[in-house]
């Protein structure tokens, strides 16, 4: 499809959006203006529209597709969060506006904080981290926070899994510390002993995801926290499968200190095609004068903002705001709908629905990773004996799922699984959308045994075909060359 | 039960092709000593109607024309047709496109925006997004830390940035803070004076951070101080307001040889106020350093037959492949704001966004000139500006503020708390958004405000 810029003609402009100028700028010294108009596109309105509708099209979405994709958790993103959080009070305010004329969207914050602290067994939450990672960010820089404010100052290494999200050794490095990682066993547990062994008087903490990345509760939970703490290193939960787990059991129970919630996954934000996210951060007595500004307090007098002055620990500022205000009223707006039973509910049918799923591919003939084990919230299958056999990747299968309009899982990841497509249903799935994902996988599979070459080609009904990445890292078009 | 379709029915054949009796036995592998049997301490959910009902009370209220706050985050006009296209399910509902055969649309889209931002801001290449501009403006120094990498870490701070920005690098570079240097402003001009520079050690100096316009609204000299960088050997990383390179010089055009890294906050290219978000980070640099820039890249290439594509590039930067060694920890960013973004960019085109910055300036200038025509209210610096000033008023800021709020009107950013030496100081902000009306009801009830004191 042609470039909005192919679409231009010199002259042409969207003039509903100019306005009258009656004024010059003689006051800004001519080195310091611009030599002439910046080169965009000049269409009419129509063309925009019609061209980004166009555009629009050729994406993949929830609302349009199965989207399966592992560790995302793409479930429905309900409709009244978009548009309650779109009243135009909410996307008017500015975020400087005065505290007096702000009482019911500070109201909305300072619920939503004592919601997430319940749902996660945390004494208190900071809601402003954009995303996952700046939580993480926020959570390990807690830790470090905590460790010098004791005089520990010598704890410079963070334990994180060989499994877990590349986030976390990630948010670790650039805060300073050094990654250490510790080996997982063919159980899909983390290998105690050498996590005793590891663990030290270095030991910043430890950053794990339950369940793990491999889709399985960590059973030893208990044991882990127990060896860290003695160690006097802290536990960080990486709140990204935390759509496993709501109202089973809190990450604050499992012994964690400090932990993120990705308000986009579990708490059904869009995902805007690649954000934007909310990750807030949550911690529990011992690290809680630590978490980032601002928060919301509430006093006789109304809401109000907490500052330096309230909260001399802190880490201080992620934005230059509130971080992303609006993914937190939608978030919001989400619990009020589920409330105390719906919360629950979510995890009962994420993960009835992924161990449905894991079941029903079982018996056509996939091979899942870990078999025996209760899947959590999603689950992994191997392509790995159809490598062997016919030759046909978990890449290729992803590839070939996108022309029976699903979108694909996650696709080797994590690392330490070969061939892996990590597969999360969600709850909103119903059981009749999983039995069809079940044809289509079974149809794909006899398709790997009868005509592997066809898996090769994939994806055939697409826009485009497989596209040359090598060619795009090696021959770098970032931009088109103006004329 | 909300969003979750299981009929009774669907639940017990699903529970007999897992054999097992309940959803209970689903979790049978949390340690009995852990799993939870107390409901949630939370209220019972509510039909949408009546979550309708709440948010529509809880809704601020805010009248048109009635705020003159910037700081940071600008009020102006969204054309319609920006978020009723970027609402669509198909852009809203999306993931990062790692499937790009099934993300074309997101995929061309993200090439374009970075076309756009290469161009307005006279750089070579541009990423995907960061969070906002204050995280853009964290991770722009960690580049360019990674550029010198390790030969120079000090890096200048002008007290002419943002006071929020300074905080985010404080939390963010903690592990460089000792590096970090604040350079004070020219009380009576508000900008960092190039002259002031000759004096100041520059040993171990890795890059300035350059605001366009600062703070205050006022314009720095972008040309002297990007040489005198330079010289030094140093980066010159720019921090500008989007709007504003529609009619100020632009970052790849300062002094010599240009900025090497601009950053700043998107949120002025139509994305909605929001109480500060979500908005987007941009940033643009040097193709020479694209293996250092942070966040997503969109590449354009093509498949076996021939068509053009778009996919995500240059991924071994990134926490996913590299981990601990990756260029940042970012994955999720800002997608839809940018979805919005080169919308807005695309309708108003090089012409109409210079209107919006021409007609904001000037409308700044009219408040200006109105406020410190009221007797003891003074412009606080001599210097040119965008679309923000300083006044000095005569009485304390913080009092004004909140008789003018009782009139429903935000009468701009107190700096008292952020400086001291500007302590009876306000930060007013007008743009194209306002009428002639309303920049006068603010002159006529500031006027009153301080006549009754």
């Amino acid at each position: 499809m042609e470039l909005i810029f192919e679409k231009s003609q010199p002259g042409r402009v969207s003039s509903a959006h100019l306005n009258h100028f009656s004024g010059d700028f003689k006051d800004i010294p001519e080195h310091l203006l611009r030599g002439g108009l910046p080169s965009l596109p000049e269409v009419s309105e129509l063309d925009v529209v019609r061209h980004y509708t166009q555009l629009s099209t050729r994406n993949f979405s929830v609302d349009t597709h199965l989207y399966p994709l592992g560790s995302c958790t793409m479930k429905y993103n309900p409709r009244a969060a978009h548009c309650l959080a779109s009243l135009s009070g909410f996307l008017n305010r500015h975020p400087y506006q005065s505290v007096e004329h702000s009482q019911g969207f500070l109201a909305c914050l300072y619920e939503l904080q004592t919601t997430l602290a319940e749902v996660t067994g945390m004494a208190a939450v900071s809601l402003t981290p954009m995303a996952g990672s700046q939580g993480e960010f926020a959570g390990v820089a807690m830790i470090q926070a905590y460790h010098q404010s004791r005089g520990d100052l010598n704890r410079t290494e963070m334990l994180i899994p060989d499994a877990a999200h590349g986030t976390n050794p990630a948010s670790a490095a650039m805060c300073g510390l050094q990654v250490r990682e510790v080996p997982t066993t063919s159980a899909g547990d983390l290998d105690l002993a050498v996590l005793a062994a590891m663990a030290g008087p270095k030991t910043a903490g430890i950053m794990l995801t339950n369940p793990s990345t491999f889709g399985l509760f960590e059973r030893q939970i208990s044991e882990i926290a127990k060896i860290v703490h003695q160690a006097g290193g802290l536990l960080y939960y990486d709140g990204a499968n935390l759509n496993a787990i709501l109202g089973e059991v809190r990450p604050g129970d499992m012994g964690f200190d400090v932990m993120h919630l990705n308000l986009h996954k579990t708490f059904a934000t869009p995902h805007g095609g690649g954000g934007p996210g909310a990750g807030p951060v949550a911690a529990n007595e011992r690290l809680k004068a630590f978490l980032p500004l601002p928060m919301v307090a509430q006093e006789r007098a109304g809401f109000r903002w907490l500052n330096t002055a309230d909260c001399p620990q802190s880490i201080g500022r992620l934005s230059a705001f509130m971080g992303n205000a609006g993914v937190l009223l939608r978030a919001f707006i989400y619990t009020r709908l589920l409330g105390r039973s719906g919360m629950r509910r979510v995890s009962q049918f994420a993960v009835l629905n992924a161990n449905y799923l894991m079941q029903r591919l079982t018996e056509v003939g996939y091979t899942v990773a870990f078999p025996g084990r209760r899947a959590a919230h999603e689950f992994i299958i191997t392509a790995k004996p159809l490598t062997l056999a016919y030759g046909v990747t978990a890449q290729d299968i992803a590839k070939r799922l996108l022309d029976y309009n699903c979108y694909a899982p996650t696709v080797y990841f994590p690392q330490r699984v070969p061939e892996c497509l990590l597969i999360e249903p969600t709850e909103t799935e119903s059981k009749q959308k999983l039995d069809e994902f079940v044809e289509i996988m079974a149809t794909i599979l006899d398709e790997i045994k009868h005509n592997p070459q066809l898996l090769k080609q994939a994806p055939l009904k697409q826009v485009v075909g497989r596209l040359d990445e090598v060619k795009a890292a090696r021959e770098l078009d970032l931009s088109l060359i103006s004329d | 039960m909300p969003f979750i379709p299981h009929t009774s029915q669907d639940i017990t054949q699903m529970l007999s092709v897992l054999k097992i009796k309940e959803l209970k036995q689903l979790f049978e592998e949390i340690p009995k000593p852990l799993s939870r049997n107390q409901p949630f301490d939370l209220a019972e959910g509510e039909s949408e109607n009546l979550v309708t009902r709440l948010m529509q009370e809880r809704e601020p209220k805010v009248q048109p024309g009635s705020h003159f706050i910037g700081a940071g985050a600008y009020e102006h006009h969204i054309p319609a047709a920006v978020w009723q296209v970027a609402s669509r399910g198909e852009f809203l509902t999306a993931y990062t496109p790692y499937q790009a055969e099934a993300s074309q649309g997101t995929l061309q889209l993200v090439y374009e925006y970075q076309t756009m931002m290469a161009r307005l801001l006279g750089m070579e290449i541009s990423n995907a997004s960061l969070y906002d501009g204050a995280s853009a403006l964290a991770e722009a120094v960690l580049m360019a830390l990674r550029l010198k990498a390790g030969k120079a870490k000090r890096i200048w701070v002008p007290q002419t940035l943002h006071p929020a920005y300074r905080q985010v690098l404080k939390t963010i570079l903690q592990p460089y803070k000792e590096f970090i240097e604040e350079i004070p402003f020219l009380n009576d001009e508000g900008y960092w004076n190039p002259q002031s520079l000759k004096n100041r050690a520059t040993e171990d100096l890795a890059a300035i951070i350059i605001p366009q316009p600062n703070f205050f609204g006022v314009l720095e000299e972008v040309d002297a101080l990007t040489n005198f960088a330079h010289q030094q050997g140093a980066l010159v990383i720019g921090v500008v307001n989007p709007i504003a390179m529609a009619l100020l010089k632009e970052p790849g055009k300062w002094g010599e040889k240009g900025a090497d890294i601009v950053c700043g906050e998107g949120q002025p290219l139509g994305i909605p106020l929001a109480s500060g978000g979500p908005y987007f980070g941009f940033l643009c640099c040097r193709k020479t350093f694209v293996r250092q820039l942070p966040g997503r890249i969109v590449g354009r290439t093509h498949d076996s037959q021939g068509r053009t594509g778009y996919t995500l590039t240059l991924q071994t930067r990134e926490q996913h492949i590299r981990r601990a060694k990756a260029t940042s920890n970012i994955c999720t960013n800002q997608g839809l704001l940018v979805t919005a973004a080169t919308i807005y960019m695309s309708l108003l085109g090089g012409r109409g966004l210079q209107n919006v910055a021409a007609v904001s300036h000037h409308h700044a200038r009219l408040l200006q000139e109105s406020l410190t025509a009221i007797p003891g209210v003074v412009s606080v610096f001599s210097r040119p500006i965008f679309h923000e000033f300083v006044i000095r008023l005569p009485m304390p800021v913080n009092e004004v503020l909140k008789q003018l709020a009782r009139q429903g009107l935000e009468a701009g950013f107190s700096l008292v708390e952020d400086y001291p030496q500007l302590s009876d100081c306000l930060l007013v902000c007008a743009t194209e958004t306002k009428t002639q009306q309303d920049l006068l009801r603010y002159q006529q009830c500031l006027e009153q405000c301080l006549n009754n004191k």
